[in-house]
């Protein structure tokens, strides 16, 4: 059978993709200390022991008003870019959108450390502001992406025919661009919130005494009795997540069925 | 349909793209009231023209008049003009109903009158109770008309429409067409059409511009233009036409004598050879439907020349024939309407070809 | 400014219109992006005082880290970790985009990119620890592959080293991978692979004479975006790596958080930045002498 070798060969690479993902529940639910197996029983104690932890509860509202806070900053400042760059010609328009978007291939402890030196510099103290500024610089580019498929799928006529209708630039914009790329910016706010909340090296760096989620993670896989714990958080997280990128892919395909545009596929 | 007052103007109208020079020179005017199209290859500047028109498009220089106002004080969401895109530009996220009635959300209609108006609208394009569907249900035929009645529900004084049919089959395309031209005399507004069509801008118009590179070569009604082109590239892109070397052996007021290669001296009319160019070298160009087969038993034409034919195509109601005539350089194509008990030739058939120098063009 | 004016200008100052636009996002780039890379830069070149950077231009850090045993072997180390897991992961990630792109129902494809990127997405810090309960001593493959009865003692060479580094990394950035190929291969007209049929190759030597370089600007996209950011990464070596996993992401870290020694640090990240472009120019160089193929 044609095709029949590739699509065991895929199957095994999803179960290669999911190993991790399918183990966490496993460790998050076993009545056990240490992470192995066999098995011992079924627990939902790990998950009691998050809610008394002041140490998350803290990284979890740091984590929070980082995620939001960058999803509406960064998607602000990719709607700016990206119907710049799809609408407009305009000279130097290759190297500044290289520069924007090259966080997406520069390392990210580079960023991270070149941003620390002008910080400490310009004498500003590190807090979740300071975390907020870097994840901005690393999700525009992601939200660049999405948001340059919405503004690109729309015919420009649509635009002259509202005008041609008697409406102004302003009043097009509301009417027309706004509703039709509304899609794209619900998915780009929400995987920039996904990025975000997930973001461990930037945030390590960059946080000062204000803990992230990550960085609290990291810090509790120093202590072998706090690690079943995590794995209930990371059980958590694993669903919070799932449940956002389906609603970021929901959207997403819905604004190109809307545009009726043809479905290329994936978020990068 | 004479004397009708002017609607749009075009003066010397140019504009450049960077280096690329896209009109050189417009001078125009478009009638109110008439069917008026802008034909050309891709890339000859019509679209550019009816976008200056729009106002979608600055020009460089020149002016143009809408209804005898300068139209570079008026923007394009205030100009007396609507139009229908190529692609329809129908808003995906509405109905029906909220497209057609897209323009009028600026007058603060009360819902009563903005129902019947648009109502009136779909009503005019034949689409009665499609108001509530969504725009992205529709068929290709039905969006041109949604975005025909959008465009006519502000009164505009004039309609401009962009290749509106090129995206439809030939069946929906003749439809909409005939569809067009009613509509037209029903509302009475001018319609100014692009199109790179020729057999749609004959069908449709009063009146044609042809456009080359830039300019406007010639702008006559559909039978001048197809009788009596100007130009050789104007005969050749409206239709089909043949062309044979000829010398110019003398140019008065009542017409040109001229000795057409394997077809003799003979005399054009005065309008159907336009002046210009000095030389003796010139060329006459004739319609494959002015030559004529005569078979066997059929009398004699004043003027006929024998000839083989060299290929057959068959069309159904016409017959396409090349033609090679003794003493002609080149073939020449024929048609001829396939009528009961008329034989289709075969190739290598020995034919007579009567024809008449009253069909005879001459190019300089 | 009246409102049809904006529209009216577009042909004469589209360029003022699309600057204006472009200009938040710019101006955030070249403020947080563009300077903070300038400084650190310049700062590679300076003196380390005892907290403070003193202001004497030398190039005492590029000697240290270029000459300096320890620093050399980590970066080696890093570039040899991030060749192989680049090279892993693009040939792993080849066939399953393949298939996506070849196999699967047009209307099926979304939802295979979907299960693709999904994990992701997946808490990142999380994922890497499960590699290390999976590779460990005493992780799931050892007591599976133990309980099984096919290996008697636990196997040592899955973890806590560069191998384990390598399947940790090559997981990661499966999805970088996948897509860039999966992309390339969408656009590839199928017509032109059955012309190759038609005019008698075969299934095999199609795929190599027509998918291939037609696949290949995916490929090289694949490459970079998996080959660069890997060098930054220092939570995989340091959690599944083990003494001997160190990358010099570590060593920046170190240079930086621990050691307060940021000219030095500045110049390891350079270096290494360095390394990284001209890897990735050379490949992009042998790349375009395949895709002009060995006739001309």
């Amino acid at each position: 059978m044609r095709g029949g070798w590739f699509k065991v060969y895929a199957l095994v690479y999803l179960v290669f993709l999911y190993a991790p993902i399918i183990l966490l529940p496993m460790f998050a639910f076993n009545d056990a200390t240490v992470i192995a197996f066999p098995l011992s029983g079924f627990s939902t104690k790990w998950f009691a022991a998050l809610v008394d932890d002041p140490l998350l509860r803290d990284a979890v509202r740091n984590s929070l008003i980082i995620a939001v806070t960058t999803a509406i900053l960064s998607t602000t400042l990719a709607v700016f870019a990206a119907r710049a760059s799809t609408r407009y010609r305009f000279p130097g328009k290759a190297g500044l959108m290289g520069l924007i978007m090259l966080p997406l291939v520069l390392p990210e402890i580079i960023v991270a450390v070149s941003l620390l030196s002008i910080l400490l510099m310009a004498g500003i103290e590190l807090s979740i502001l300071t975390v907020i500024l870097g994840h901005v610089l690393i999700c525009t580019p992601f939200c660049i992406a999405i948001l340059s498929s919405a503004f690109q799928s729309l015919d420009r006529s649509l635009e002259e025919a509202a005008y041609d209708l008697g409406e102004t630039p302003f009043s097009t914009f509301r009417l027309i661009i706004l509703p039709l790329v509304m899609p794209g910016i619900i998915s780009s706010l929400l995987i920039s919130f996904t990025i975000s909340l997930d973001e461990f090296i930037i945030a390590f760096f960059l946080a000062g005494t204000q803990a992230t989620l990550p960085v609290y993670i990291l810090s509790q896989f120093r202590f072998p009795q706090a690690v079943p714990a995590i794995m209930a958080l990371g059980t958590i997280l694993v669903c919070l997540s799932i449940l956002l990128l389906g609603i970021a892919e929901f959207f997403r395909r819905r604004g190109l069925a809307r545009s009726g545009a043809k479905d290329t596929g994936g978020f990068l | 349909m004479t004397a009708k007052p002017t609607m749009i103007e075009f003066r010397d109208v140019q504009k450049y793209y960077g280096d690329y020079h896209a009109l050189r020179g417009i001078n125009a005017s478009i009638r109110a009231g008439e069917f008026f199209s802008l034909l050309g290859p891709s890339g000859c500047g019509k679209t550019t023209l009816l976008r200056t028109i729009a106002g979608f498009e600055d020009i460089s220089a020149g002016a143009v008049l809408i209804d005898g106002k300068d139209a570079a004080l008026i923007p394009a969401n205030k100009r007396p003009t609507n139009m229908v895109f190529q692609s329809y530009a129908i808003f995906p996220h509405l109905t029906v109903e909220e497209n057609v009635g897209f323009g009028l959300r600026r007058a603060r209609l009360d819902k009563a009158e903005m129902g019947r108006r648009v109502g009136d609208a779909l009503a005019m394009v034949g689409l009665t109770g499609f108001g509530k569907r969504a725009a992205h249900a529709l068929s290709g035929g039905q969006r041109q008309r949604v975005a025909l009645a959008r465009a006519l529900i502000l009164k505009p004084k004039v309609l401009l429409l962009d290749e509106p049919l090129s995206a439809l089959d030939k069946k929906m395309r003749e439809q909409m067409q005939v569809e067009l031209i009613k509509l037209q005399r029903q509302v009475g507004i001018t319609f100014v059409l692009v199109t790179h069509d020729q057999e749609e801008a004959l069908v449709m118009s009063d009146r044609i511009a042809v456009m080359f590179e830039g300019r406007i070569v010639q702008l006559d009604d559909p039978v001048t233009l197809y009788r009596r082109p100007k130009t050789r590239q104007v005969a050749d892109f409206i239709g089909t036409m043949n062309f044979l070397p000829a010398t110019l052996l003398s140019d008065t007021t009542d017409g040109c004598e001229v000795e057409v290669a394997g077809l003799g001296r003979c005399r054009i009319a005065p309008d159907q050879a336009p002046p210009g160019g000095n030389g003796q070298d010139t060329t006459v160009g004739f319609r494959p439907e002015t030559l004529t087969i005569l078979f066997d038993g059929q009398a004699a034409a004043a003027r006929e020349t024998p000839g083989t034919v060299e290929e057959v195509v068959y069309y159904g109601d016409m017959t396409y024939y090349d033609v090679k005539l003794d003493g002609v350089a080149s073939a020449v194509r024929l048609s001829m309407r396939n009528v009961p008990g008329r034989p289709v030739l075969d190739i290598g058939t020995r034919a007579r070809v009567a024809w008449s120098p009253d069909a005879l063009v001459l190019f300089r | 400014m009246t409102s049809g004016g904006v529209l009216r200008r577009t042909g004469r100052s589209e360029a003022a219109t699309g600057l204006a636009m472009i200009s938040p996002t710019a101006t955030y780039a070249i403020l947080l992006l563009a300077a903070p890379l300038a400084l650190i830069f310049i700062v590679s070149f300076l003196t380390d005082g005892y907290l403070e950077i003193i202001r004497t231009f030398t190039f005492a850090n590029y000697i240290e880290a270029w000459t300096n045993e320890l620093y050399r072997v980590v970066m080696v180390r890093s570039l040899l970790v991030a060749l192989s897991v680049t090279a892993v992961t693009v040939l792993l990630a080849f066939p399953v985009a393949y298939f996506v792109s070849f196999h699967v129902d047009p209307s099926r494809k979304s939802l295979w990119l979907f299960l693709i990127t999904i994990p992701f997405w997946t808490s990142y810090l999380i994922r890497v620890f499960l590699w290390k309960v999976i590779l460990g001593y005493n992780g799931v493959v050892n007591s599976s592959l133990l309980g099984l009865g096919i290996i008697s003692e636990p196997l040592q060479w899955i973890n806590y080293n560069v191998g384990a580094v390598v399947v940790t990394l090559a997981h990661a950035y499966a999805p970088f991978a996948i897509l860039p190929i999966f992309v390339a291969l969408e656009k590839i007209d199928r017509s032109l692979l059955e012309a190759g049929q038609d005019l008698g190759e075969s299934r095999v030597m199609t795929f190599l004479r027509v998918t291939l370089p037609l696949a290949m600007p995916g490929v090289v996209a694949a490459v970079l975006i998996v080959f660069i950011p890997i060098i930054g990464d220092f939570v995989t070596p340091q959690l599944v790596g083990g003494p001997e996993g160190r990358m010099v992401a570590n060593l920046i870290q170190l240079q930086y958080l621990k050691l307060d020694n940021y000219p030095l640090g500045s110049a390891i990240a350079v270096s290494a930045m360095a390394i990284v472009t001209l890897v990735s120019l050379l490949f992009l160089y042998l790349n375009r002498r395949y895709l002009r193929g060995p006739g001309s």
